[in-house]
């Protein structure tokens, strides 16, 4: 159990929370991460799906790594990972229905999220499958937290409330503000301002960071 | 024939894979740096996607819909496969992916020359299993009409990667502040287009 969280597997599980994060950095799996970041909750839903999906599939093709063939393995990771979707997304209709109904075809297109393809082909392939459990988990961690912050950003500007998960929706502006003509900003809501606003974590992130920003 | 129309421009317009989905995401923003290369990537995500929504929407309508094994015997009209559809149309997106590299590699080794190191790429492309997955939710009523979907669709993203393409260009030249260049910029500029965009959602046809 010690081994299990040495400072090295710490490393793959924080990692990818900043200096490595996938959306940010890496940018893998920007399809989904916008188009679910209305309310919070689909958004958690999403991130948690992802991050159990990417650790899973890490760990099968781990163990898988030195029997597929190098021609095929393209085929053979969507198989896997197309079969560890469907049974999420027979889960989450089963016992989220409403959320499973807002996320429409963004749980399928998991498959394709390129965090999850990213990981496969860039770390899964080349370690033990316990390190690739790791990555998954901490990659599908970093994606979650940014999605998250995001969905936060959008509702409360959006339509001031905030949505969780066993709680229902809660004002989280006081009636007080919108007496003094304080308007919700629907702007906020449409698809475009998503990308602007990872545009600004993006950029807010970089500047905390100078390790990341780009040469010209 | 007009509800054709309809759809197809709907879909390049209005309804754009990626100012109004967020579908190739990765792609669109890995690829875009110059014209010429998202071109290339552009045509070849038209092409795939033109065949294989119009396959899957076959296989959808004969195999996995609720009760669409009835063709097959009366006995099989209980039947609901749609939980593998996942499975089933990536199987098909992937090994259609491998055909057509195969084919335009044999029969245009030009055309393989520009397009050949893209069409592995759309394989993992969400723009190409979106589009299955939006044909099936939506429910078109024949191939004609997932066919001038999944065209008016690929048509879409086409123009959105190009034009974002030529913006790049011209940033290039332009001074950025550091911790914004290159990726954070491009997520705003596309941002601004998805804007432009939305000016076509009046438009009823």
């Amino acid at each position: 159990m010690s081994e299990f969280l040495s400072k090295k597997s710490l490393k793959l599980l924080t990692d990818p929370l900043n200096d490595n994060n996938p959306i940010t950095v890496q940018v893998l799996g920007i399809c989904s991460a916008l188009a679910v970041t209305v309310k919070v909750e689909p958004a958690i839903v999403m991130g948690i799906s992802v991050m159990v999906v990417t650790a899973m599939a890490n760990l099968i093709v781990s163990l898988l790594r030195n029997s597929i063939p190098d021609r095929i393995r393209i085929i053979v990771q969507l198989v896997i990972v197309a079969a560890l979707v469907i049974i999420v997304d027979q889960v989450l209709k089963a016992y989220a229905y409403d959320v499973s109904k807002q996320l429409s075809v963004f749980v399928g297109l998991i498959i394709t999220n390129c965090i999850i393809m990213g990981r496969l082909e860039a770390f899964a392939l080349a370690n033990k499958p316990g390190a690739s459990f790791l990555d998954g988990i901490g990659n599908g961690l970093g994606y979650a937290v940014i999605l998250i912050i995001i969905a936060v950003i959008r509702e409360l500007f959006g339509a001031g409330t905030i949505t969780l998960p066993g709680l229902g929706e809660l004002h989280v502006v006081p009636q007080a503000f919108y007496d003094f003509g304080y308007k919700n900003n629907g702007l906020v809501i449409l698809p475009p301002m998503a990308l602007i606003v990872v545009g600004l974590i993006i950029w807010f992130q970089r500047a905390k960071n100078k390790g990341l920003i780009e040469s010209k | 024939m007009e509800n054709l129309i309809n759809i197809f421009v709907k879909s390049i317009f209005i309804d754009n894979m990626v100012f109004a989905y967020f579908l190739g995401m990765c792609s669109f923003l890995a690829v875009s740096k110059t014209v010429k290369t998202s071109t290339g990537l552009g045509l070849a995500v038209i092409f795939v996607l033109g065949i294989t929504v119009p396959v899957d929407y076959l296989l959808n309508e004969y195999i996995l819909k609720p009760g669409a094994l009835a063709w097959l015997s009366p006995k099989y009209a209980e039947v609901d496969l749609s939980f593998l559809s996942f499975i089933i149309f990536i199987a098909i997106i992937a090994s259609m992916v491998q055909l057509v590299e195969m084919i335009v590699e044999k029969f245009a080794p030009s055309l393989y020359a520009s397009l050949g190191i893209f069409l592995p790429l759309i394989a993992v492309n969400c723009a190409i299993l979106g589009g299955s997955l939006f044909m099936q939710e939506r429910d078109y009523q024949s191939v004609a009409e997932a066919t001038s979907f999944a065209l008016g669709s690929g048509i879409g993203w086409f123009l959105a990667i190009v034009g974002i393409a030529a913006i790049r260009e011209k940033i290039k030249y332009s001074n950025v502040p550091a911790p914004l260049r290159g990726l954070g910029i491009t997520f705003i500029v596309t941002g601004l287009m998805a804007i432009a965009f939305m000016s076509f959602m009046g438009i009823k046809l």
